[in-house]
């Protein structure tokens, strides 16, 4: 066999293996990740997005949020503006998580409609700057 | 100081064009009034660029709170520290710190090339001066503006976000940018080989500095971008693989196999083509890179403001890589290898895996990170991958990389006798196997870890023998105590052994990084007096007692600190403390939500991390997470030994050439004096 058939062979188990385990990791790792309103459409059309880990971004409805220090729970509602869901989260949240700001809400829709939360993320466009004051 | 801001860099885009234009014009014309003109520009550009920077500088020193930016950023109770990376800690500034950092680059660049390249001197002009240009256009134009005026001066600023109050983000964004800006030399030195057609080894020679630069400084951008994670945000970690933090990864990986192939293009003449795409590519996603953070396209810790900027990147972006890779096509029948593969048991064979194994990494980490677009796009709905994709993916790849690490520098050019490969092998591999054992004896059973343990210490066994070899053969050759022959080992040939080095820093990264598989955490909530304990990986155990609640009013904020005292199996080693701070402007108002510092103990086997939570309704009950992360000391100490392996490749001088000085002679054992004989 010539240098380059084997070298061609070795290249082709590499660039297979990458591509291998790409798709395995995006069929294994991989979650949905919808707005309120689209969560609500998968849901009625198809049952089987209950319990399903996804990821929902939305807003947090202002006036929502209860932070149980003792107990570590935080409840709150997301929205889009149309659809809104409860969420349920055990753990420390990110200390951006506030009212009214941009979030990602890592976790499952149960059966009893509420969200229960694996992680939350504050997404904030202007993380880094202060928010203008109106 | 607003008007001579925007004075100057008006000033600066119709220079940034002229030189463009006479660059790009003068070169191809052979006009060397042009091509002198060209060269000015980029001096002037910076001076341009430099009296805009020292203006914005002045108006946040001076608390100039008309201007948008000053007011927007900062405020008066800001630290001075940190009124200095308010250049760089928003939008407008961070485009004029980009712009004027590379018109730098490129004036240094016309100043510091050697005679030898300077028929590439005009295109590369022309080609930083384009780049700088469209920076100070989209300052202009989108507009971001960093001499903004509001219509009212307000009484404070609104200041700076708390997480950017660390004095790493004072020095890792200028470092990340230093070596995204840089990576714009050496593409502007291949735009001008292709545009001259002068495509030898030589502008090999003129680039390879350059993406040495800009390679170290994106490492150094990196790790301490990983650091303020790890002690500023107290999420436990320093790599989520979040986009931004991707973004620059992808250029380093780029250039990184750039690094390594165009050593066979040096030696064998092959690869022509193969480096070319490498330098575009890299170039183009640091560009890429740019508009993600800036574009809002995909969340991110990072993101700055939406805004029209990202469109003007996109179009940017485009407009490059359509004119590079029409540029490209068109010149690679001169880009033809002058030599073929020999054996596919060689080092060029070996540094070709090596190559595959990093674009493929590369790879996975672009798709994951637009995966949720591309998704969207074809299916309609958005499906993101996460942490747990890019770990399961690079895990495996990143192995495979790190044994290379260890087999290329044992495979001899051309073709590998296979007692040749006895010789080389036996030291490292029975080190690796040696390592494997003591691990499997001490009872660990990841998989993962013992894999990046074993194959590390194969590697760390191919450096110890390339070392060992070459001492001895001074040694015999010169009678040169070992000490001294190992010094001058590495001076007379600091590329190779630099390069060594920073392969011992692979390695100890490596393992740092294996040692998170071992991670240990716990949450509680204590009264004052109370413990939470926490069996540690390493065998021991740790308690951690709260001791209680301060408050207290400090410069810019108001704090709640937690002090906790800490044993190891029941012996004191210290104490922590881990503050909640509450940020307020010069009026006591609040700013910002609540941030969190991390309380760190750091070990050569683990660190203990606590982060206060929060208080329980206003008591000194309190909750707190504990982490012990181990190993993470090494991913600084790492960090550390690849910055100084890269500054030993970097500094000038290099040893001697071939051909001149003592050599050692040929009938020496192993490989490293076959090389020398080859040159």
């Amino acid at each position: 066999m010539k240098a380059g058939t084997k070298f061609a062979l070795g290249a082709i188990l590499i660039v297979g293996s990458v591509g291998y385990l790409m798709a395995s990791g995006i069929k294994q790792t991989g979650q949905y990740f919808l707005t309120p309103s689209e969560l609500a459409q998968h849901v009625s059309a198809d049952p089987s997005f209950y319990d399903l880990g996804l990821k929902v971004g939305a807003r947090v409805v202002p006036g929502t949020v209860s932070k149980e220090t003792a107990t570590q729970t935080l409840r709150c509602h997301i929205t889009d503006g149309t659809v809104n869901y409860a969420v349920v989260f055990k753990g420390l949240p990110p200390d951006t998580f506030t009212d009214s700001v941009e979030v990602v809400v890592e976790g499952r829709l149960q059966r009893d409609g509420v969200i229960h939360a694996t992680n939350v993320l504050a997404k904030c466009g202007s993380r880094y700057e202060a928010v203008p004051k109106a | 100081m607003t008007l001579l801001g925007s004075l100057s860099l008006w000033l600066a885009l119709l220079v940034g064009l002229w030189g463009a234009i006479t660059g790009f014009v003068g070169g191809a014309q052979q006009r060397t009034d042009l091509q002198q003109s060209a060269r000015h520009a980029t001096f002037v550009l910076f001076g341009a660029l430099l009296v805009a920077v020292i203006s914005l500088e002045v108006a946040i020193f001076r608390h100039d709170f008309s201007v948008q930016y000053v007011a927007s950023r900062t405020s008066r109770n800001l630290p001075t520290f940190y009124l200095w990376s308010a250049l760089y800690s928003g939008q407008e500034g961070s485009l004029l710190f980009w712009a004027a950092v590379l018109s730098l680059f490129g004036a240094m660049t016309q100043l510091l090339t050697s005679r030898r390249h300077r028929a590439y001197l005009p295109y590369v002009a022309a080609v930083t001066s384009l780049v700088a240009t469209f920076f100070v256009s989209v300052m202009l134009f989108a507009p971001a503006n960093p001499f903004q005026r509001l219509p009212f001066t307000p009484l404070d600023g609104s200041g700076m976000n708390p997480q950017l109050q660390n004095p790493g983000m004072v020095f890792h964004p200028p470092m990340l940018y230093l070596g995204y800006i840089s990576i714009t030399i050496p593409f502007a030195f291949a735009v001008a080989a292709l545009l001259t057609k002068k495509l030898d080894a030589d502008w090999l020679v003129a680039v390879r500095k350059w993406t040495i630069v800009s390679w170290l400084f994106l490492s150094i951008g990196l790790l301490i971008g990983m650091w303020w994670a790890y002690v500023e945000l107290g999420w436990g970690g320093y790599w989520a693989w979040d986009p931004v933090e991707n973004a620059a990864l992808l250029p380093w990986l780029v250039m990184t196999a750039f690094l390594h192939s165009v050593m066979i293009q040096e030696k064998r003449g092959m690869l022509k083509k193969w480096n070319l795409a490498l330098v575009i590519g890299a170039w183009l996603l640091s560009i890429f890179g740019t508009f993600l953070t800036r574009s809002g396209v995909i969340s991110s810790v990072h993101s700055f403001t939406q805004s029209p900027v990202g469109y003007f990147f996109l179009f940017f972006l485009l407009a490059a890589a359509v004119a590079s890779i029409i540029l490209y096509v068109n010149r690679l029948p001169l880009l033809e290898a002058e030599a073929t593969l020999e054996s596919v048991i060689s080092r060029e064979a070996s540094f070709l895996f090596n190559n595959l194994l990093l674009i493929g990494i590369a790879f996975s980490v672009l798709w994951g990170t637009l995966f949720p677009i591309l998704s969207e796009a074809v299916k309609g709905t958005k499906v993101t991958v996460g942490p747990p994709f890019f770990n399961q993916v690079n895990i495996p790849l990143g192995l495979a990389l790190l044994a290379m690490t260890g087999v290329g520098p044992l495979i001899a050019w051309r073709r590998a006798s296979i007692p040749n490969l006895r010789r080389q092998f036996a030291v490292p591999a029975t080190t690796g196997v040696f390592v494997l054992l003591i691990l499997l004896v001490a009872g660990m059973r990841d998989i993962g870890a013992l894999m990046a343990f074993s194959i590390g210490g194969f590697v760390f066994g191919t450096v110890v023998q390339e070392f060992a070899r070459g001492a001895r053969a001074r040694h015999r050759q010169y009678g040169e105590p070992i000490p001294v022959a190992l010094v001058q080992l590495l001076s007379r040939n600091r590329r190779r052994y630099g390069g060594y080095i920073v392969h011992v820093a692979i390695v100890l990264l490596f393992v740092a990084f294996s040692g998170m598989a071992f991670k240990r955490e716990t949450e509680a909530t204590l009264r004052p007096g109370e413990t939470a304990t926490l069996q540690g990986p390493d065998g021991h155990q740790y308690s951690f007692t709260h001791l209680g609640i301060s408050q207290y009013n400090a410069l810019n904020r108001q704090v709640t600190a937690a002090l906790l005292d800490v044993r190891r199996d029941g012996k004191a080693i210290g104490r922590l403390r881990t503050e909640k701070r509450q940020h307020v402007d010069a009026l006591g108002n609040r700013t910002f939500e609540p941030s969190t510092e991390v309380g760190i103990m750091s070990g050569l086997r683990v660190d203990l991390y606590v982060v206060l939570a929060g208080l329980v309704n206003g008591t000194e009950q309190a909750v707190f997470r504990f982490t012990i992360n181990p190993l993470v000391w090494w991913v600084w100490f790492g960090g550390f030994v690849l910055v100084i392996g890269g500054l030993i490749v970097l500094w000038p001088g290099g040893g001697a050439p071939p051909g001149t000085g003592p050599r050692p002679p040929r009938t020496q054992a192993g490989y490293v004096v076959k090389l020398e004989a080859e040159r």
